[in-house]
């Protein structure tokens, strides 16, 4: 592990000036400010970005815990009251809650059909990439970079603009199909149909970053362990299945856990989609938690159904942790 | 359909071409489906309005005009609140560079007590939901008086930037050998003066790319923009969400807007894209 040793401290002496600090003896090294840095200098060069971080995440992330055990509504917020310990009472109040369950369940149904629809279709245009012509390898990375760096807000518009019910392209190409008739199909109008036009925006602003990464993974697999596969008699999904999945395996977990992360904090798309207002078969828990806090002004309701949020993806947010450390500790 | 089987491999020779041109073609369908609503937004915003809301979508623009554009522009205060996102993602990133790079230096080239604590402490505020935490930010803020002041979305927008450049960062400098510096502290360079005249160089790249990505994300985050700043002061996702909500039905203004907020952002994405890639990944197979 060569990260473990410091830059400065088994150096041949530099040339030699006059020595103007004590204590440096060991190596001999005539600067005052490395021997003793050595100690300090990380802490120093981290003493910025950690008080940023404490300031603007700790702090609050502190004041998360506290509000979903205090009675927090306007009342407080405006300083007429002290907010009040209440214990377990928010969280027994929305656990207890039929409507917090069902919202629960869509969260998890999202997020799961979301994060696989990105991940399958990820790697089979990963692997597509590898097969087309350079020219058309060109046209898709140029498509998909288009639409990674697409605002959300602004991919929401077009979505909305897409599946708008009277004007929208969409209707009019399914209804070219035989046997469809979807003029004027309102997407919107029914939970799952909507979730369901949502969940493909997500997936489509989703899909470049697992493309682009899995192909750089790609890239690094080994012809000859691919060949000597094929020697062995393994067809296309077998060579798949026992040499490129094994490889890629870091890069795989890597990416699902982010976007387990990422598509459990849908906001925007819910939230604009629905100008500003999800009806109640729309709310997701972002949404949900959302609404508690800024719609009924019960924050510290808001503040537990958050805190269930972050409680809920911790077992995935492990997992990744346990991998990037991984990669942090190769170097 | 699925490319992974039935790969004509053993048609080599003689169907090589025959078997390009089945997976090119499956190839252009995706790149039609991935880059179709990309370009419906350019197709509408240049099209008259009134052919956008035609029963029958021209799918090839036949005429093209500025009108939408002039009519986005009209609705509401463009330029405040493109000015505002931009003194705002510059400064998130002119800071976040700097105090990044400095952790960034600490953690891969130093070993201390404590290390890996910081390492997963960077890496687990990046796996906080940001929409947990508007509530309390939102409160802190308040109570601060830094509601509906920029100084206040930029401290906010600076703890999202900071672990994702933190960590990049870190990519970019484990990949530059460590004797180079050495060599140059061997010819008499203090460390100080081995970082900015090796290390920095060969960084900048990586730094550059680090910047461009860290202000696309603060140039595109809309719940705290939306939640933090009030109407007047609003930035330029939220300028675009209301025209939403207020104007939805003026698709074609609308996708105008858009073009005018993606446009410039998805240049500067298609510049940095490559070496995002590479500094985000650097390692990950190794793992």
């Amino acid at each position: 592990m060569s990260a473990a040793q410091t830059t400065t401290a088994d150096l041949p002496p530099a040339k030699q000036q006059p020595s103007t600090g004590a204590g440096t003896g060991i190596t001999g090294r005539p600067r005052k400010t490395t021997r003793r840095g050595t100690a300090a200098t990380p802490w120093l060069l981290l003493a910025p970005c950690l008080l940023v971080i404490v300031l603007v995440m700790g702090y609050p992330l502190y004041r998360l815990v506290a509000l979903s055990f205090q009675s927090f509504g306007k009342a407080e917020l405006w300083g007429f009251k002290e907010a009040e310990w209440v214990g377990f009472d928010n969280f027994t109040k929305v656990l207890g809650d039929g409507v917090f369950w069902s919202v629960v369940l869509r969260t998890v149904l999202f997020t799961v059909g979301a994060v696989i629809l990105t991940m399958v279709l990820g790697m089979l245009i990963a692997l597509l990439l590898q097969r087309v012509s350079g020219w058309v390898k060109t046209l898709i990375n140029i498509a998909l970079v288009a639409s990674w760096g697409m605002p959300i807000l602004v991919a929401t518009a077009i979505f909305k603009w897409l599946f708008d019910a009277d004007y929208g392209v969409l209707n009019y190409l399914l209804s070219k199909l035989p046997g469809v008739d979807m003029v004027g199909h309102n997407w919107f109008a029914s939970g799952p149909q909507g979730l369901a036009v949502i969940m493909l925006l997500v997936v489509w602003g989703a899909v470049p970053f697992v493309v682009i990464t899995l192909s750089a993974g790609l890239t690094q697999v080994p012809k000859e362990l691919e060949e000597a596969a094929r020697l062995d008699g393994a067809g296309a999904w077998g060579v798949f299945r026992h040499v490129t999945l094994p490889i890629l395996k870091p890069i795989i977990v890597m990416l699902t856990t982010l976007s387990v992360i990422w598509d459990m904090g849908v906001f925007p798309q819910v939230f604009v989609m629905r100008n500003g207002n999800p009806e109640a078969e729309f709310q997701l828990l972002t949404t949900y938690s959302y609404q508690q806090a800024f719609v009924v002004n019960d924050y510290s309701g808001g503040s537990a159904i958050a805190l269930v949020t972050v409680l809920l993806l911790l077992g995935v947010v492990a997992a990744y942790m346990r991998q990037m450390l991984k990669i942090g500790e190769v170097e | 359909m699925t490319p992974t089987t039935a790969t004509p491999r053993t048609a080599r020779r003689g169907g090589l071409k025959k078997s390009k041109f089945g997976w090119n073609l499956l190839g252009l369908l995706v790149f039609i489906t991935a880059g179709f609503p990309v370009y419906w937004m350019l197709n509408t915003a240049f099209k008259p309005a009134k052919d956008a809301i035609d029963p029958n979508p021209h799918f090839f623009p036949t005429s093209w005009t500025l009108d939408n554009f002039r009519r986005a522009l009209e609705i509401s205060d463009f330029w405040g609140p493109v000015g505002r996102s931009l003194v705002v993602s510059l400064v998130v990133v002119l800071i976040g560079i700097f105090v990044g790079m400095l952790a960034a230096l600490a953690i891969s080239r130093f070993a201390f007590r404590g290390r890996k604590v910081v390492i997963v402490g960077i890496l687990a505020v990046q796996m906080v939901p940001l929409v947990a935490m508007i509530i309390p930010v939102f409160l802190l803020l308040n109570d601060l008086g830094q509601y509906d002041r920029l100084t206040g979305l930029i401290i906010t927008y600076l703890t999202f930037i900071l672990p994702f450049t933190v960590w990049t960062l870190r990519g970019f400098i484990v990949n530059i050998p460590k004797e180079l510096e050495e060599a140059a502290m061997v010819d008499g360079c203090t460390p100080t003066g081995a970082f900015i005249r090796v290390v920095f160089p060969l960084l900048a790249p990586g730094m550059v790319a680090t910047s461009v990505y860290g202000f696309i994300q603060a140039w595109n985050e809309y719940l705290y923009a939306l939640m933090l700043m009030s109407q007047q002061n609003q930035t330029a996702t939220v300028w675009l969400s209301n025209f939403i909500t207020k104007n939805g039905t003026e698709f074609a203004p609308m996708m105008a807007g858009s073009t005018m907020l993606a446009v410039p952002i998805i240049a500067l994405f298609l510049v940095v894209q490559r070496k995002m890639a590479a500094g985000l990944t650097a390692g990950a197979v190794k793992g």
